[in-house]
């Protein structure tokens, strides 16, 4: 049976993640966890011509290093699923006009991470496809442009407001044995309690996060005991206490093994603000720090909630308020 | 007392421009606009040409001049060519200015990387 509850899923097969490749700009790299990425780059640039080719060659980078470390070829996949935070997905919509197999692109904002890893190891499981390639990126210049002002505008962030995070993050999905077996997933569903201060994203994303935490917790039958962490995308140092807060009145008292990608992400004396987002935020820190850990044993079993902030500017103009997501992923640690 | 006074009148407008930001929610480009049209309501009742004297750079700095010369330079006209006086001498004090923008502007981009 792989319905769980109203939202959720468990995987009939074992599914695994085979490998993962991590590519990231400068601040990510000077940052707390810059050694557990794959490749970094020490300036924004990363060698291309504009920001936009820069950030498809840290997702082409991510790709690669993927599957070189599984030694195998593109001939080998039988399908890549990506997403980011340009307009018609444009940085996975073009790295995969270079890639000879089937493509789904996906939009989740910055839930995209846990939205490809959770559709590709259904299709797995399903027996649709052998290995699928998940990956997604952000850059913080283009996301600058397209969500925020131009960078030459010099307008003042709050200290609420968040930094996109420069980098890709890939993940190869399949049968093969590993160290890390996805265990299964809880789909989110779109909540909005009216937030409208785009430069408090965190604050915006809570109510989903607590959502699908919430309901996840209730489909599978656990409690924050059953986890050794829940790490939730990008809520910040903002948001991070909020959600607390809102699960411990129902109960749920996730403090002991709570934390957020974007707090993991940066030294607080970068002036990131209130922290790391952007889609590449989660799977940076998932895909290289927290599966490491997990092989050396320091996690059993994790749920990674990545968030996702569904507005874009033109609505945002038009007063709309902010509507959110998050999709939870379980990995749990095999002994190979 | 020059320095001085250009120092707090100067700082009180960029006071503003901030609780704007901050309380008013305004983003940087109303804040801008705001400042502008402030400008010229001011000097429409007279009154900015006497902080330029009383302050100096502290009024003349911000972009609450630049308004105070649209609307210098549309009635000294309108009082030669009447109406239409007020389109021919809107740019006329601060053509320099941006001029000035659009020059430097370019020869910026032309020298360092354009960002954004």
């Amino acid at each position: 049976m792989a319905k769980l509850g109203k939202q959720s899923w468990t995987l009939n097969q074992r599914v695994y993640i085979q490998e993962t490749g991590t590519s990231v700009g400068p601040k990510e790299s000077r940052g707390p966890l810059g050694d557990s990425f794959d490749k970094s780059y020490d300036n924004l640039y990363c060698g291309e011509d504009n920001w936009e080719m820069a950030e498809r060659k840290l997702l082409q980078d991510a790709i690669q290093i993927t599957l070189e470390k599984a030694g195998l070829k593109q001939q080998h996949i039988d399908m890549f699923i990506a997403g980011d935070l340009l307009n018609q997905n444009v940085s996975a919509n073009y790295t995969a006009r270079d890639m000879d197999m089937s493509y789904l692109g996906m939009f989740g904002a910055c839930s995209t991470s846990m939205e490809t890893l959770a559709v590709a190891s259904q299709l797995v499981d399903a027996g649709v496809a052998d290995r699928i390639l998940t990956a997604v990126c952000s850059h913080n210049a283009t996301a600058e442009r397209q969500f925020r002002f131009p960078t030459e505008y010099g307008n003042q962030k709050p200290a609420t407001a968040t930094s996109t995070a420069t980098g890709a993050g890939c993940a190869l999905v399949s049968r093969e044995k590993s160290q890390i077996r996805i265990e299964g997933a809880t789909i989110g569903k779109v909540v909005d309690f009216g937030a409208t201060n785009a430069f408090d994203l965190g604050s915006a994303m809570v109510p989903a996060a607590y959502d699908t935490i919430k309901r996840h917790l209730s489909d599978f039958g656990r409690t924050p005991a059953d986890y050794d962490l829940i790490v939730t995308g990008d809520l910040s140092s903002v948001g991070s206490p909020i959600l607390k807060d809102m699960l411990r009145s129902d109960g749920i008292n996730i403090d002991a093994v709570h934390k957020d990608c974007g707090n993991l992400l940066y030294n607080n004396d970068q002036g990131m603000l209130a922290g790391g987002s952007g889609t590449a935020c989660s799977a940076i820190v998932t895909y290289s720090h927290l599966l490491d850990e997990m092989r050396k044993g320091t996690y059993k079993r994790i749920l990674v909630t990545a968030t996702g902030a569904l507005m874009n500017p033109t609505l945002i103009r038009q007063k709309e308020s902010i509507p959110a997501i998050a999709h939870s992923v379980v990995l749990v640690r095999e002994e190979v | 007392m020059d320095f001085f006074w250009a120092f707090v009148v100067g700082g009180f407008i960029c006071v503003l421009g901030q609780l704007l930001l901050d309380v008013a929610k305004l983003d940087a480009g109303h804040v801008m606009s705001t400042f502008v049209v402030l400008g010229c309501v001011l000097d429409g009742f007279d009154l900015y040409d006497n902080l330029l004297s009383f302050a100096g750079a502290g009024a003349s700095v911000p972009i609450t001049s630049f308004g105070h010369s649209l609307l210098h330079g549309a009635m000294e006209q309108a009082d030669k060519h009447g109406f239409w006086g007020i389109a021919l001498g809107m740019f006329q004090l601060t053509s320099a200015g941006i001029a000035a923008a659009i020059l430097f502007g370019f020869l910026v981009s032309v020298f360092f990387k354009p960002r954004g």
